[in-house]
């Protein structure tokens, strides 16, 4: 059989068109037009699919709306993705479950849990290959002939973390479907977006100001993604990237917009906040506005947190591509010219179609992988490979041994009985503070041990914890306050303490804390 | 001469010992018979140690001395180049620090061949490309500058997550530059072959969860994966953490076999295809730049081109 070739591709379909006849397609930029949108819809595609394929599925699952299960989790994965990892598997699912559940509340939670995974496994495309999806469009070439393409896209796709584990990221394919339009310049839709969102809180417009906050926010998330890549780009290797004008560019423009959106959703965070404090929850309509206006803050306060961490990722660039260069730029010089594996193989070798690009690849497997030594076969051998039960694979990992303890020695200088005692002595009624000097005396009638351990927890109360103990809402305090008097004692000296205890104020302190 | 008490091969030497001192005098003129079954048994173990790719010379006492014999005694090398020869092998190098450096020559019994390496590739020209595209890149990555793989010394440090991005990089770059020409890059459904290369690294996906928690075979991540693992089996890899999914460094023989044989056979494959890679000894990774002079300020050590 003949290898395709490019005439054979342009010939499938050729139109037979008479001299004079009008063209059968409009003009290339109308074609291109039409692909573009063939496209668009064709990412809309799986989502339709759930619920043509869900009742093939092994019980009753009609009931389910799975396009909608299925935009609740592209919107999950997109809100969860972090600026270095994507979100996890796990959380999303967990998050799914409430709407599943929602519109099938009589079923089994795990019927509801089977339906969440199977619809984020389906926009994986966990079965495929390339775990992605595959549409075929048409368009027409330069010479009017009629080529079928395959677009290949995908929705969420899996990536590594930097733990091991695989994360879940949405492409910009599934953020375009989900907010739409959204391939626009970033930076121009997010300045548009908030300036709505600024106009629609002055008038009071608290539902339609969510929408554009969340819209913003997915924005923020997208201007946080292209920066995420080439940060990454620059740290594989410093000179693939260009630190001359792009990248310099790159870090200034989000600095910038970093420092500009954050003073921006500060001013609306305060806007937002009065109107959330100030409308009062008299009736039904009021209360749906004081709602909305605390979701709105939460919103902005993940916006305001998104710009910390690319603020501080962008701090980081620069240092790291400083100690990138020192380690590559000075390095001994070569001693003799080697290959540039990458500049003369694997560079040129990309772009080239993939039927020819094999070749070099099988060429560089066949002399690049090493050797392997034939393994020759006994007859008696192989009986007893072949008899030999085969071993269970540990799904546990190997065998921990079990580790050799050796009890260390207590060396502590007081016993807990002695600790004890001294809390006790040194439990005083609020009204009733001591004299450091007493308490010794009374703690040396029992043990002439227990006045050092004494006067430690004294000398640790002439600084109390206050800040601990106002944050954990304790109701009683250990205090020691020097009044001038000197220690009259045969083993310590120094200021005869006032030990006493001071009462707290928990339920205040509670409520302070709360505001 | 021969200090080193091993009693196994003690005779041996002392017989030789006493030829190469004739061979130095030039009684006997080289290559002229004298090779002693003991000779022949040798310079056969001498092979087999270096058919042991993960052996280093420095931990076997033997594999040391015959390093050294092969070193010191044309005849000995002689025999031993020729038994490695006869059984379908390339000897890249012979020295210490990489022992007896051997490669499969073509259609050996030692050499690897795709469909003992993975199934699926024997079958699916996409994972055959993607398989073999994974070694290239791990090479690529390992010695990232021709000095790299020009220098001794040098030692590469690769993770197989970094491979993977590395690579995607690279086809990213091709995809942004294909999209600013306007070019349409989905190929013809009826044409599969004539998809670019770095489209179809683009579209298998990076990584996988699957059900028993290992990597998905079929992701990138899982091909690069297996290329390294298969690595470290022959020799050239050793691993050094688990972070990143993996990270490792190269070992002599791995440089041996990319610069002596592998980068060559594939650079004569690519230029039978009429593409023609010029290069001036410098990296090609660097920055595109379409002006000429050294941007002033910017604190930079290299030109843009």
């Amino acid at each position: 059989m003949r290898p395709p070739n490019l005439c054979v591709v342009t010939a499938t379909v050729h139109h037979q068109t008479p001299p004079g006849a009008p063209r059968p397609a409009p003009g290339p930029a109308a074609d291109e037009g039409l692909a573009r949108r063939l496209k668009a819809l064709a990412c809309t595609a799986p989502l339709h699919d759930l619920d043509v394929r869900k009742a093939n599925l092994a019980g009753e699952y009609t009931v389910y709306s799975m396009a909608e299960v299925a935009l609740a989790s592209i919107d999950l994965v997109t809100l969860n993705m972090d600026f270095d990892t994507g979100a996890d598997h796990e959380q999303v699912v967990a998050r799914l479950l409430p709407r599943v559940a929602a519109q099938a509340p009589r079923r089994p939670a795990a019927e509801h849990e089977r339906v969440a995974r199977w619809v984020l496994e389906n926009l994986i495309n966990v079965g495929s290959v390339d775990r992605g999806f595959r549409a075929v469009y048409g368009t027409f070439g330069p010479d009017g002939a009629y080529v079928r393409r395959d677009y290949d896209f995908k929705l969420v796709e899996e990536v590594p973390g930097p733990d091991g584990g695989v994360y879940l990221r949405t492409t910009d394919e599934a953020v375009n479907v989900l907010v739409g339009a959204l391939d626009t310049d970033v930076a121009s839709a997010q300045i548009a977006a908030e300036v709505k969102l600024e106009v629609l809180i002055e008038r009071g417009r608290l539902a339609d100001a969510q929408l554009a906050a969340e819209q913003a926010r997915y924005r923020t998330v997208q201007y946080a993604e292209s920066l995420r890549r080439a940060l990454e780009a620059t740290r594989r290797n410093v000179r693939a990237v260009d630190w001359l004008r792009a990248v310099p560019d790159l870090i200034a423009e989000a600095l910038d917009h970093v420092a500009d959106r954050y003073r921006h959703e500060n001013a609306i965070l305060t806007n937002i906040r009065r109107v959330r404090d100030e409308a009062e929850a008299v009736d039904h309509r009021t209360g749906e506005h004081k709602r909305r206006a605390a979701e709105l803050v939460d919103i902005v306060k993940d916006c305001i947190r998104r710009h910390t961490q690319l603020q501080s990722r962008l701090l980081e660039a620069g240092p790291l591509f400083r100690a990138e260069q020192d380690r590559q730029a000075f390095a001994a010089p070569p001693a003799r010219a080697g290959t540039d594996l990458y500049g003369q193989l694997l560079g040129p070798l990309l772009p080239l179609p993939v039927e020819r690009a094999s070749k070099v690849t099988d060429a560089f497997f066949a002399s690049g992988t090493g050797l392997r030594t034939p393994a020759a076969a006994r007859v008696c051998d192989l009986v007893d490979g072949l008899l030999t039960p085969p071993l269970e694979r540990e799904h546990l990992g190997a065998l921990m041994p079990e580790p050799d303890l050796v009890a260390t020695p207590d060396d502590s200088r007081f016993s807990d009985e002695q600790m004890d005692t001294a809390l006790h002595l040194l439990d005083l009624p609020p009204d009733a503070p001591r004299r450091l000097s007493g308490l010794l005396a009374e703690a040396r009638r029992s043990d002439p041990e227990l006045p050092y351990l004494l006067a430690l927890l004294a000398v640790h109360a002439a600084s109390p914890p206050v800040g601990v103990a106002y944050r954990q809402g304790e109701e009683r305090l250990l205090f020691a306050v020097d009044d001038g008097t000197p220690l009259d004692d045969p083993e310590f000296g120094g200021a005869d303490l006032i030990v006493g205890t001071a009462t707290l104020d928990a339920a205040a302190m509670a409520a302070e804390r709360a505001s | 001469m021969n200090d080193t008490a091993d009693p196994h091969t003690a005779a041996e030497q002392d017989r030789y010992a006493d030829r190469h001192d004739e061979h130095d005098t030039g009684a006997r003129p080289p290559g002229a018979g004298a090779v002693t079954p003991a000779d022949a048994a040798d310079a056969s173990r001498l092979v087999s140690f270096g058919l042991q790719p993960k052996l280093l010379p420095a931990r076997d006492l033997e594999y040391a001395e015959l390093i050294r014999r092969h070193r010191d005694d044309p005849a000995f090398a002689r025999l031993a180049d020729a038994v490695a020869t006869g059984l379908g092998l390339v000897v890249l190098e012979v020295s210490a620090r990489a022992g007896m450096a051997l490669a499969a020559a073509e259609d050996s019994v030692f050499s690897v061949r795709m469909g003992d390496y993975s199934r699926r590739a024997a079958s699916d020209s996409t994972d055959r490309f993607l398989h073999g595209l994974a070694h290239l890149a791990v090479a690529a990555m390992a010695f990232p500058r021709p000095e790299d793989l020009a220098d001794d010394g040098y030692i590469g440090r690769i993770t197989v997550n970094g491979v993977d991005s590395f690579v995607r990089q690279a086809c990213r770059r091709l995809e942004e530059r294909a999209e600013e020409a306007g070019e349409n890059t989905d190929p013809a459904s009826d044409a599969p072959g004539l998809e670019a290369a770095w489209r179809v690294y683009t579209r298998r996906s990076a990584t996988g969860a699957t059900k028993d928690a290992r990597r998905l075979s079929g992701s990138t991540i899982g091909i690069i994966g297996k290329a390294v693992a298969f690595l470290v089996d022959s020799g050239f890899l050793q691993k050094t953490a688990d972070d990143a999914g993996g990270t490792y460094r190269t070992t002599a023989r791995y440089q041996l076999q990319v610069r002596d044989l592998a980068s060559s056979a594939a650079m004569a494959e690519l230029l039978e295809l009429g593409v023609v890679p010029v290069s001036d000894g410098t990296a090609a990774l660097a920055p595109a730049d379409d002006s000429d002079e050294l941007v002033a300020d910017a604190g930079l050590p290299f030109h843009s081109h």
